[in-house]
């Protein structure tokens, strides 16, 4: 009988550390693994690829002795059976640190595959793939990777992205928890292909188990990805650090302003130097890229969106969790099939889509099939795939004061359209809630979110009137 | 490591060694003094007004302790949506501890969460979150 439960943030969160123990202190060995996924059964416990959960410690005693009900095969649960999983094929299966599971599982084939073809079909294999950056922007990974590998000088970085700080976002946090070689062994293939030595994985300072995860998987297989060097480094709680310039600057031990592009990253970038800032899923598809090839991913997906996206089913959501799919997927099929409602049982009201930047999208846009074009043309934005559902409690109003607020506590300072507009428009908006010149209150906030879209110099500033300007048009009722 | 010194000394050939140094001298003496940061802007040949500016820039680092207990309290929309706001009337009820707001620890299928150092809780409600609380 082999036990296996997780030992990544939500199952400890949830209790998995004293479910573990019951289990050791019956004398039943306990193999701690990568998470299957499916939150609302953690703790989940497998039993030789049976599911349990959520199981809490007075009930490990009736598992052992057959008395407690199962759920059944694992593998074979709706949620688990309908996604394909690329990214996350040893999501619940393997230990995090354990070299022996990763070899075992295609663990390193891609390095070797890139090693052995060279630098330039390596990059070329990325291109064919359509591997898009997962961070939120979309740009084709690919062509970074060319841009910078052109480039001009003698040190080059690559620097992993993992500074998640989306609401409803963890599929970084997981890869990092869960799979960590995979993201060093995608960091490594990175630096072959455009001769950069030196890497950082920049992970955010709330993410305690992911940095002592990634900081034991580097020591692990240092000598693997020799003469390529990955180094820690922890943020401070800065969301815009999510931004890259921002990151580079936090980096190279600044404040975490947002710089001016150009120049780019991939010419200038860390300490002025050619440098990948690329998000961890998007370093986490490349191993699989490489070792199945760049045609065999863009079989995935959708249009121009390729391959496919982790995506996180978060909020007040029945079954919510990591569901990694190929792009196309509709809104509808991830929120009601999938996640099954709220979880307070009460209709869905709205949903937001792509962190505390994305629009608040109502049922009635539930045929929005996944893909970055379709969400732009729609006013919204994939982002990093993350989905938090609202039921019909929820105050809109309060929510796009939120956004401004968000925005105004988060501001990196350096332009005045984010750091002035975000505090201007939670003013604006609390004389709305007040019932005070709500029409004419309504239109400056109108015109304020256009300022901040068009003249702020990030994301931050500018897609912030996204889930303002979506409450509004979509949900008018609770703002008048 | 049992002075700034020899944080300083472990971290200064580093690129960019500003942030892991602030880290570890929080880590030992909870906050970065005014003395702390002087120590620091003459070892990495800097300016203390940049070493004070860093340090106000990141939401972590302190420049006063906290004398109080500190639970982290996720705010996010994800936290949001799972009722976390009826928890805050419980914080504000009490000032033993110091409950600061979060913005997303990653477990936003089975909020509300907190976290206490590195320590995470999941699905707290009102009974839970005052347990904690009376714990700490």
């Amino acid at each position: 009988m082999t036990v296996r439960i997780s030992d990544d943030a939500v199952a400890i969160a949830c209790g998995a550390d004293a479910v573990a123990a019951a289990f050791m202190a019956a004398g039943v060995a306990v193999e701690r693994v990568s998470s299957w996924g499916m939150q609302w059964l953690e703790p989940l416990v497998d039993i030789d690829g049976v599911g349990f959960g959520p199981v809490s410690a007075d009930q490990v005693a009736d598992i052992i002795n057959g008395k407690a009900s199962s759920l059944g095969r694992i593998a074979d649960h709706p949620f688990i059976a309908t996604q394909t999983r690329l990214t996350f094929a040893r999501a619940g299966k393997t230990r995090p640190l354990s070299l022996d599971d990763y070899y075992a599982t295609e663990g390193w084939l891609g390095l070797a595959k890139a090693r052995e073809m060279g630098a330039q079909a390596t990059i070329d294999t990325v291109i064919a793939s359509g591997l898009r950056g997962r961070g939120g922007a979309g740009f084709p990974a690919g062509i970074k990777w060319q841009t910078v590998a052109r480039a001009n000088g003698n040190q080059k970085y690559i620097v992993c992205n993992a500074d998640e700080g989306d609401s409803a976002t963890f599929a970084d946090r997981m890869v990092m928890e869960g799979d960590p070689f995979m993201l060093i062994e995608g960091m490594a293939i990175a630096g072959f292909a455009v001769g950069a030595n030196k890497g950082y994985v920049y992970i955010r300072s709330e993410y305690p188990h992911a940095i002592a995860k990634m900081e034991a998987a580097i020591k692990l297989s240092a000598h693997l990805v020799a003469p390529f060097v990955v180094e820690v480094r922890v943020g401070a709680g800065a969301y815009v650090c999510g931004e890259e310039t921002s990151l580079l600057n936090s980096l190279e031990g600044k404040r975490g302003e947002v710089r001016a592009k150009p120049p780019l990253p991939a010419l200038e970038g860390l300490f002025g130097k050619p440098t990948i800032v690329n998000n961890v899923l998007t370093l986490a598809a490349v191993p699989w890229i490489l070792t199945h090839g760049g045609d065999a991913y863009a079989a995935y997906g959708a249009g121009r969106s390729k391959g496919t996206m982790p995506i996180q089913i978060a909020g007040n959501v029945k079954h919510g969790g990591l569901y990694e799919v190929a792009f196309g997927i509709t809104l509808g099929e991830l929120v009601n099939d999938i996640g099954g409602g709220t979880a307070s049982g009460r209709p869905v009201r709205c949903v937001q889509v792509g962190g505390p930047l994305g629009a608040y999208l109502p049922p009635a846009q539930f045929h929005l099939p996944l893909d970055y074009e379709a969400f732009a043309a729609a006013d919204a934005l994939v982002g990093h795939a993350g989905i938090t559902v609202f039921d019909d409690t929820v105050d809109m109003a309060q929510m796009a004061r939120f956004a401004m607020e968000f925005c105004a506590i988060e501001s990196c300072g350096k332009c005045t359209p984010c750091r002035l507009g975000s505090t201007r428009g939670v003013e604006t908006i609390d004389q709305i809630i007040a019932g005070k010149n709500v029409e004419a209150n309504l239109a400056l906030l109108a015109d304020l979110s256009e300022t901040m879209k068009f003249g702020s110099l990030c994301a931050l500033g500018g897609f912030t009137p996204y889930p303002v300007m979506s409450a509004i048009k979509h949900f008018p009722e609770d703002f008048r | 490591m049992a002075s700034i010194a020899d944080i300083l000394a472990e971290h200064k050939g580093r690129e960019g060694p500003l942030l892991p140094i602030l880290h570890d001298v929080q880590k030992l003496f909870g906050y970065i003094s005014e003395d702390a940061m002087r120590e620091i802007a003459s070892v990495l040949n800097l300016t203390r007004a940049e070493v004070y500016g860093v340090v106000s820039f990141y939401h972590d680092f302190r420049k006063e302790a906290e004398a109080r207990p500190v639970l982290k309290l996720c705010r996010a929309e994800a936290c949001k949506a799972r009722g976390v706001e009826t928890l805050v009337p419980i914080a504000d009820s009490q000032s033993r501890i110091k409950v600061e707001a979060i913005y997303c620890l990653g477990l936003c299928a089975v909020g509300p969460s907190a976290m206490v150092g590195d320590t995470v809780y999941a699905r707290l409600d009102s009974a839970k979150f005052k347990t904690l609380l009376e714990a700490m």
